[in-house]
């Protein structure tokens, strides 16, 4: 399904010129009424119902997964020494890489200044938040005994004893709970005006209450207005630096290690990479199906999907570098057992798993040099579904290959999953999709305030950008020129 | 009896001020200004999203909520540094891998972390109580324009009764004067 093919085209680009970002001659009340009527109307597509079915069985799966393990055991899962991490970390650094587009699209673009990101900021930090969640369960689960949990805060107990704050694995508590807390604050702090919105459209009583409640009193007044710009440009700071701290934690949990294959200098940057790019195909992967259902192509245009797609070939060429730089680092080293853990990564008994990860991340983004691709919507998808596939191996074929052969051929073994650890994955997925679906039906999934501000009508235009506050940057010149819907 | 209650309750209610609509981004800008510059001070705009120049418009001076951001990022490297000092390095030393005790880069990540973290906390609290919000009531609320539009693609001005420049008559054609499409009067109980 491409974009409707009444929208012009606003993928050219012209210098000097702003490409419109909200195509099909909307007003502010028309962006509202098509935002809104997503949650009012009484029924969805009929697609929805399909997949928030699967999606909640899948749920169940997973609740009955955990189940299971908590009365059984980690014994159910295929760990054993010499792999200890396995399906369970794979999973936490997947999720966690995938909920880093959101942060990243409401945080550093917006410093960045890109007005496009409006379009889709919601919609990619709910993802983010409904990652993190899927996330934080697998740390959670695999200790083994999650109902002393808690002992990983550091809080006063009888036992006298603190948390070791010297250990990777702590920070990687602190770094996911303070990145789940200010990405539910960032996004909140945006919905606030939209769920003001909804309040004020709504209908029933019920509706009146509950979003009445959320939007805090939310009443668009100027003085208002003032304070949450200099708190959301703040936030925004705070998050830039929070988003790629965040995969660096992760990351410490393997470079810190002194094994061969994760004692690396690069994982930061490279575990930072790949979460965007992870994150970014993820996002893609969503938005396009939800954009067609809902026909929102004229909010999120071909425009909005192209520099998506650009974004996600360059962190996937940053990847592929890094990749590169690995096997250069083993080679240059001259340390036999890095050399070793290099080799047996590609030509070991995982070189599945590894030339997968080959094809979907460093050969399957090169089709986004190809303006066709990026602006054939269900082309992108493919791609993404791709790159979402090489991403889950990539931490697989670091983590279990990494420890599969050791330094001694005497405990080298063979990780396999049970069907515990498949249906736990597959669960995760359920969960992350039941959550979303639910946000699609009762939240505002685009800023539609954020929108507005950049539409010609708000007046981006006029007198000189001050700073502060107002992320949009000035283009002189563009009076005339600036139309909506500008078609040559 | 009703007529009792009737006429108490309208001794209750009291004129809380104007609340005059305008057609465009433009014209609201204007009119703040306007407003602004006849020296009324108890009065505010609404708008269905954060306009460009408005705040220069209404005459409203930068806020100073970033100073309780940058307190709860202070509070937030002090807090960290000396947890992970007084817990590991004090309170119960224990011996690890050899490692040092307390190490200023080991102990940088979770002293961001924590950094951030209350630096968020205090700018979404502080943004909350500069405001006064929640508040879930407010005079503007009842009025119908203003439910239909304030918050979809209405642009209002509102000048409360307190203010020391308002006067019942002539604030109200003052407002007219700026092009307001209507002026309507809000009660307050």
């Amino acid at each position: 399904m491409s974009a409707a093919p009444m929208l012009p085209d606003n993928t050219a680009e012209a210098p000097g010129t702003r490409a419109p970002l909200v195509l099909g001659g909307n007003d502010f009340a028309s962006v509202t009424d098509k935002v809104c009527s997503i949650v009012e109307r009484p029924r969805l597509p009929r697609a929805w119902y399909v997949a928030f079915t699967i999606s909640c069985s899948l749920t169940a799966l997973l609740v009955a997964m955990l189940g299971y393990l908590f009365l059984a055991g980690i014994g159910v899962w295929g760990l054993n020494i010499p792999v200890g991490w396995g399906f369970d970390i794979t999973n936490f650094v997947f999720w966690v890489g995938i909920g880093h587009a959101g942060t990243l699209i409401s945080a550093i673009l917006f410093l960045f200044r890109q007005k496009w990101r409006t379009g889709i900021n919601r919609f990619a930090e709910a993802m983010t938040i409904f990652a993190v969640i899927c996330a934080g369960m697998f740390p959670a689960i695999h200790t083994g005994r999650p109902w002393f949990d808690y002992w990983l805060f550091p809080y006063p107990n009888q036992m006298s004893v603190w948390p070791n704050f010297r250990s990777p694995l702590l920070w990687d508590v602190f770094a996911v709970s303070t990145y789940f807390t200010v990405s539910l604050l960032f996004w909140f702090t945006g919905m606030v005006p939209d769920l003001a919105t909804l309040r004020d459209r709504a209908t029933t009583k019920g509706r009146r209450i509950v979003y009445g409640i959320l939007s805090l009193g939310w009443r668009g007044s100027g003085r208002h207005w003032h304070r949450y710009e200099r708190i959301y440009l703040l936030l925004a700071a705070l998050a830039t630096p929070l988003v790629l701290s965040v995969h660096s934690v992760v990351s410490f949990d393997f470079a810190v290690a002194q094994l061969p294959g994760w004692h690396s200098t690069i994982f930061p940057p490279y575990f930072v990479a790949g979460a965007i790019f992870s994150g970014f195909a993820m996002v893609i992967t969503l938005l396009v199906p939800v954009r067609a259902f809902f026909g929102l192509e004229d909010l999120i245009t071909t425009r909005h999907l192209e520099n998506m797609a650009k974004i996600t070939l360059a962190t996937g060429l940053m990847v592929a570098y890094s990749y590169g730089v690995e096997f250069f680092m083993a080679w240059y080293s001259g340390n036999p057992l890095e050399q070793f853990a290099l080799a047996n990564r590609a030509m070991g008994p995982y070189a599945w798993a590894f030339w997968i990860m080959m094809s979907c991340n460093v050969a399957a983004p090169q089709a986004f040099w190809f303006k066709k691709v990026r602006t054939t919507p269900w082309a992108l998808v493919g791609v993404s579904v791709l790159i979402n596939v090489g991403m889950w191996f990539e931490r697989f074929v670091i983590i279990v290959t990494s420890l599969h052969r050791g330094a001694l051929p005497s405990s080298w073994g063979y990780y396999k999953p049970t069907w515990v650890e498949l249906c736990t994955l597959a669960g995760s997925f359920g969960l992350f999709m039941t959550l979303f679906l639910l946000f699609l039906r009762f939240g505002p999934m685009i800023a539609m305030a954020e929108v507005k501000s950049v539409m010609p009508a708000a007046g981006l235009e006029r007198g000189p950008h001050r700073g502060h506050g107002q992320y949009w940057g000035e283009i002189p010149h563009q009076h005339d020129r600036q139309k909506q819907d500008a078609t040559p | 009896m009703s007529e009792a209650r009737t006429s108490a309750a309208a001794a209750t209610r009291t004129r809380w001020g104007y609340l005059a609509e305008f057609e465009s981004v433009d014209a609201l800008l204007e009119a703040t200004e306007k407003v602004r510059d006849a020296g009324f001070t108890r009065f505010d705009a609404f708008a269905p999203f954060p306009i460009h120049g408005l705040d220069e418009s209404m005459g409203i001076r930068t806020s100073r909520l970033p100073r309780i951001v940058f307190g709860g990022g202070v509070t937030g490297a002090c807090a960290g540094l000396l947890l992970q000092w007084w817990t590991n390095a004090f309170d119960y030393r224990y011996l690890i891998g050899g490692k040092p005790f307390f190490g200023l880069p080991v102990a940088i990540p979770i002293t961001f972390e924590l950094t951030v973290l209350l630096a968020a906390i205090g700018a979404f609290i502080g943004l909350l109580v500069a405001n006064r919000l929640p508040e879930l009531y407010h005079p503007v609320f009842p009025n119908a324009a203003f439910r239909a539009r304030a918050t979809t693609d209405g642009f209002f001005v509102a000048v409360e009764a307190r203010d020391p420049r308002f006067d019942v008559v002539g604030t109200r054609s003052f407002l007219e004067s700026l092009g307001a499409v209507r002026v309507d009067e809000l009660e307050d109980e």
